[in-house]
């Protein structure tokens, strides 16, 4: 990488203040910036050595701090339990072992990639982006603007007695995904979010009688007929739109069972 | 910029550019297992560990290893050479091109799993990308060497 200087930040204010200059980058995983090597980067901004490495688990919630690897993001007990398993289906197919050790859940969020498998998930789980100083936004509204100047510090994820469920269809094993979705459901509202479309994820929302009634079929159907698909080379927006349909309907099954 | 790091076990401090990568910097310490094989961070060719954990040293930038232990297949060949053995009795040995990075992972998996399932292997090794064996040599492979260290491979 063409860096000209590089900080590992010694605090949030240091890194903020050195993200206001020009050409400043702040460095996640590197996983995706090693991907444009000529790249000249003026000021490096290492969060490594802030302590945004670590999951907690409170009460209401799971706080998630931005130097989180996808792998542990992946296999932290606290969320597998959660989320039925669906933080670990939901990064299993992320390239390997070794690329989810670094990329950083930081690096996804901000990085606000069409493809994400993470940003498909956390839609649906209703998560909540912390920055440094914008504070607490639900991730959907961070989507629009992305992180601009500031830094994501955390990313929260709210606990609510729920069952998750997330499934994604593929070319091949570690490629990106064709076609995402996660569905959350909680005693009142069903989120199902749809990702790699192939743009960014985004989440609707029902009321939980409303699925029960209509059935998971039609109820899957309603959902992926909310998001427009297109087309590239991994698959045309029709076929995107058909498997959405049968994802969705799964997942209502998965996750609402005999509801429905 | 100075970065002081175990390399092996062996502790060294050098002075180095903020954008060099991981892979340029151990190879200029003569680790020449290390290679970059996909320059698209896909294939685990790279694969390195730092702190006993296995990353892609293609993506990891040298500064970020100023404190941490850095372990490539040049220090740990007694155990390369057992798990080679039943890669060569497997017949999964072909061009050898992927060997380097796929023998960190498998010797960083064994550490990891007591008794994995054939699925957690897949999972774990899912980013060594092998064009010559189909894998299914790898997995007997594995499975030999798992047993050898007194572990086992469920169904």
């Amino acid at each position: 990488m063409n860096i000209v200087q590089y900080t590992k930040a010694a605090s949030l204010e240091e890194a903020w203040e050195l993200n206001q200059g020009r050409g400043a980058v702040v460095l996640g995983g590197c996983c995706w910036l090693r991907l444009s090597p000529q790249r000249r980067i003026a000021q490096a901004i290492d969060l490594s050595g802030l302590g945004l490495d670590a999951i907690e688990e409170r009460d209401d919630s799971f706080k998630i701090g931005a130097m989180v690897t996808l792998g542990a993001f992946g296999s932290h007990e606290g969320l597998l339990t959660y989320t039925k398993g669906a933080v670990k289906e939901a990064t299993r197919h992320i390239v390997g072992t070794q690329f989810r050790n670094l990329a950083t859940i930081g690096g996804s969020i901000s990085g606000r990639f069409g493809f994400s498998d993470i940003w498909t998930l956390l839609l649906a789980l209703d998560a909540d982006v912390e920055l440094y100083k914008g504070g607490r936004v639900p991730l959907s509204d961070f989507g629009k603007t992305g992180p601009g100047k500031d830094i994501v510090s955390h990313i929260i994820v709210p606990k609510k007695s729920s069952q998750t469920a997330y499934a994604s269809l593929r070319l091949n094993e570690t490629d990106f995904p064709i076609i995402a979705a996660a569905v959350h459901v909680d005693g009142k509202d069903v989120r199902c979010a749809i990702g790699a479309r192939p743009g960014r994820a985004e989440v609707m929302t029902l009321p939980v009688d409303t699925v029960k009634t209509l059935g998971c079929e039609k109820a899957g159907r309603e959902f992926a007929e909310k998001v427009t698909y297109e087309t590239n080379q991994r698959g045309s927006s029709e076929y995107r739109h058909d498997m959405a349909v049968v994802l969705c309907r799964r997942l209502l099954a998965q996750t609402m069972g005999d509801d429905v | 910029m100075m970065i002081t790091y175990w390399l092996n076990g062996k502790k060294s401090s050098a002075d180095i550019e903020p954008g060099m990568m991981l892979y340029d910097f151990l190879r200029s310490q003569g680790c020449y297992s290390v290679k970059c094989g996909c320059e698209t961070t896909n294939c685990g060719l790279c694969t390195v560990w730092v702190n006993d954990v296995p990353v892609l040293s293609c993506a990891v930038l040298a500064v970020r290893i100023d404190g941490c232990q850095v372990t490539t297949l040049e220090g740990l060949q007694e155990d390369a050479k057992e798990f080679a053995y039943y890669m060569g009795l497997q017949g999964a040995d072909q061009c050898g091109f992927c060997n380097p990075g796929f023998v960190m992972n498998v010797l960083a998996m064994v550490r990891r799993f007591d008794s994995p399932t054939e699925d957690d292997i897949k999972e774990f090794l899912s980013g060594n990308l092998c064009r010559c064996t189909g894998y299914m040599s790898h997995m007997r492979a594995i499975k030999e060497y798992f047993k050898a260290k007194g572990k086992e491979v469920r169904s």
